[in-house]
C-alpha cells in the first residue's frame, strides 16, 4: 500500500511542475491571449456543460469528436489488421503490398488534406445513407467522410506494421512443435500464429488509436466542421479564447489517456505472459 | 520391421554469407520397430538438424527418409518431437498446452483434458496444470514438452535432447519413465543425447557421430537387460568405451 501511495505521488511530480510553472508563468504575462491562468481554464471544466462559443457543451464536442475518430479507425483497422496478419504469414502477399505501403507510411496523415477534400468533398455519413432531412441528418451531418478518411489513414499505417511484425515474429519452435503435433495450416494460422502474434496486434490497435486521435485536429479543420474539440480549439484560437484552446487540449490529451488505458488493460490481462516469457 | 530408413541422407546449410555448411553427409541409417535408439555427439554435428530432417520440419539436400517404407516429406502426428529449447505455447497453460495435439486432431475438450491431466501425474507435476510456462522452470517445462508429445500417442518419437535442462536426480526418475512408456506402448524412439550414460542406459543401439560434416562414425549395440545397472561392469567399461571415442571425433 505505502509503494503504491509513493507510485502515484512519483507519477503526479511532473504534471504538479507543471501546473506551477504554467500558473506562474501566467501572472508573469498578465496576458490572457497568451497564457490564461490556471483557474480560467478550470472555470471552463466546471461549466462544462455550458454552450461555448455557440459550439455546445465540452462532452457534446468530446461525443462528437469520439464518434468521428472512432469511425476513421474502425475504417482503418477492418482493412489493417487482416492485411497484416496476410502479409505477415505469406511473403508473396507481403511483396505486393509491401512497397506501396512504405511509400505511403511516412506521408503525414494531414498531407492528405486536400486530396481528402477533393475526392470526399463535402460528403459525410448523413449523405452517403441518403438520410432523410431532420435532426438525425444535421447530427450525422458532423461526421464528414473526409475526415473519416484521414483518420483512418493515421491509424491505417501503424496498425499493419505492427500486425505484419507480430505475425512474422512468431517463433519458428511453435511453429514446428505445432506441426508435429499434426496441426494443419489451418490450425498454425488460428491456434498458433493468431495468438502468438495477439500482443502485436493489440499494440498495433493501441498506437494506431493514439495517433487516429492525434489527428483529430487536423481532421476537424476541414471545412465543414460545425463540432468537435479540434473544431473547438481552432475556433477558440479565432476568437483568441486560448483558454478555451488549452481547454481542449487538455480534453483531448485526457481523453487520448483514457483510450490507451483501455488498451493497457487489456494487455495485462490477457497477454500477461508476453513480457514475461524467456 | 524397418520403421525409419536414412538414405544417403546429405544437408547443405546456405548461410547468409553465401558461405555453405556441411552439416550432415551421407547418413544411411535404419531404426526397426520399437527400436530405442540413441544418437551421440558432439556439439554441432548435426544431431539436431538430422531430427528436423526425420520429422519433416527441414529438406534434405540430398538422399531421402522413409517412413513405414514410404517417403516421409511433412510432419505429421505419427512422428512425434521433443525440441531441444523451449516449445511451449506461452499463451497456454500446462494442461492446455499438454493437451494441444489432440486439440489439432479435433478432440472434444473434457476428453483431451482429461488425457492431459493423466499425463501431467506421470511428470510429476498434478498442481502445475494450471500454471502457465513462465511460472515454470525450465526443467520443468521440459518435462511439459515431453508431456505433450507422449499425450499425441505417436508412432515414432524424436527427442532431442530432451533431459538437458533436468537436475541428476530427476534425469533419472524420467528416463526410467521414458523406457516405462516405450515398453508399454510400443513406441519406436530415436533419442539425442550429449550425456554418454544416458546413452547407454536407454539405447538398444547409440549411433556415435562425428562433426564437419557431421557423419555416423560408429554403430554399438548394447544389449545388455533393462532395466539397467550403473553399477554393471559391462555398464562401465561400455561408458569408457564411449567415452574414448568421443574423444577421437
Ligand atoms: N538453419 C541453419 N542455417 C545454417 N546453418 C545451420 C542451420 N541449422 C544448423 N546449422 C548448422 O548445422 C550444423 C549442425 O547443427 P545442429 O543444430 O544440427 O547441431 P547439433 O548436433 O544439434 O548441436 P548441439 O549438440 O549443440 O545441439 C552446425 O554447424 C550449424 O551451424
Ligand atoms: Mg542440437
Amino acid at each position: 500500500m505505502q509503494n503504491k501511495f509513493k507510485m502515484i505521488l512519483l507519477s503526479l511530480i511532473l504534471p504538479a511542475l507543471l501546473l506551477i510553472i504554467w500558473e506562474l508563468s501566467a501572472i508573469w504575462v498578465q496576458n490572457a491571449t497568451i497564457l490564461p491562468t490556471i483557474g480560467k481554464v478550470l472555470e471552463n471544466f466546471m461549466h462544462a456543460t455550458d454552450n461555448f462559443i455557440g459550439l455546445g457543451s465540452i462532452p457534446r464536442n468530446i461525443g462528437v469528436s469520439l464518434i468521428r475518430v472512432m469511425s476513421g479507425y474502425t475504417a482503418g483497422v477492418l482493412i489493417a489488421v487482416p492485411l497484416g496478419v496476410l502479409m505477415g504469414y505469406n511473403k508473396t502477399i507481403q511483396q505486393v503490398f509491401e512497397t506501396l505501403i512504405n511509400i505511403f507510411r511516412p506521408i503525414p496523415p494531414l498531407a492528405w488534406q486536400p486530396l481528402a477534400l477533393a475526392f470526399f468533398g463535402m460528403a459525410s455519413i448523413a449523405s452517403v445513407f441518403d438520410m432523410p432531412f431532420g435532426q438525425q441528418y444535421v447530427f450525422w451531418g458532423n461526421f464528414k467522410i473526409a475526415m473519416v478518411f484521414l483518420i483512418g489513414m493515421g491509424s491505417f499505417f501503424p496498425v499493419v506494421a505492427s500486425v505484419m511484425f507480430g505475425v512474422q515474429n512468431v517463433r519458428q519452435t511453435l511453429i514446428d512443435s505445432a506441426r508435429v503435433l499434426g496441426a494443419s495450416e489451418r490450425d498454425i494460422f488460428f491456434k498458433i500464429l493468431l495468438p502468438a502474434a495477439a500482443p502485436s496486434i493489440i499494440n498495433g490497435l493501441r498506437v494506431g488509436l493514439a495517433i487516429g486521435w492525434g489527428c483529430l485536429v487536423g481532421a476537424e479543420m476541414l471545412p465543414g466542421s460545425l463540432a468537435g474539440v479540434g473544431y473547438l480549439i481552432t475556433h477558440a484560437y479565432e476568437l483568441a479564447r486560448i483558454d478555451l484552446v488549452i481547454t481542449g487540449m487538455i480534453c483531448i490529451g485526457v481523453v487520448g489517456a483514457l483510450l490507451d488505458s483501455i488498451f493497457k488493460i487489456i494487455s495485462n490481462k490477457y497477454f500477461f505472459w508476453e513480457s514475461k516469457t524467456r | 520391421m524397418e520403421k525409419i530408413k536414412i538414405d544417403h541422407l546429405e544437408k547443405i546449410f546456405h548461410s547468409q554469407n553465401e558461405m555453405k555448411i556441411n552439416a550432415l553427409t551421407d547418413i544411411n541409417l535404419s531404426v526397426k520397430e520399437n527400436e530405442f535408439v540413441c544418437i551421440l555427439g558432439p556439439s554441432g554435428c548435426g544431431k539436431s538438424t538430422l531430427l528436423r530432417i526425420i520429422a519433416g520440419l527441414e529438406d534434405a539436400s540430398f538422399g531421402k527418409v522413409f517412413y513405414n517404407g514410404q517417403e516421409h516429406i511433412k510432419p505429421c502426428r505419427d512422428i512425434g518431437m521433443v525440441f531441444q529449447s523451449y516449445s511451449l505455447m506461452p499463451w497456454l497453460n500446462v494442461l492446455d498446452n499438454i493437451a494441444l495435439g489432440l486439440n489439432f486432431s479435433g478432440m472434444a475438450k473434457p476428453k483431451r483434458l482429461s488425457i492431459a491431466e493423466e499425463y501431467l501425474d506421470m511428470i510429476g507435476m498434478s498442481n502445475f496444470g494450471k500454471a502457465f510456462p513462465h511460472e515454470l522452470s525450465g526443467g520443468m517445462q521440459q518435462r511439459v514438452a515431453i508431456a505433450r508429445a507422449l499425450a499425441n500417442n505417436p508412432d515414432v518419437l524424436l527427442m532431442d535432447e530432451p533431459f538437458g535442462a533436468l537436475d541428476a536426480y530427476t534425469r533419472i526418475i524420467m528416463q526410467k519413465e521414458l523406457l516405462r512408456i516405450w515398453e508399454q506402448r510400443k513406441k519406436t524412439i530415436l533419442f539425442v543425447t550429449h550425456s554418454v550414460d544416458e546413452a547407454v542406459y536407454l539405447a538398444d543401439r547409440i549411433i556415435l557421430m562425428s562433426g564437419s560434416p557431421g557423419k555416423i562414425k560408429k554403430e554399438i549395440l548394447v544389449t545388455m537387460p533393462r532395466i539397467r545397472d550403473r553399477s554393471n561392469p559391462e555398464y562401465g567399461a561400455l561408458t569408457a568405451e564411449l567415452l574414448v571415442l568421443l574423444e577421437e571425433t
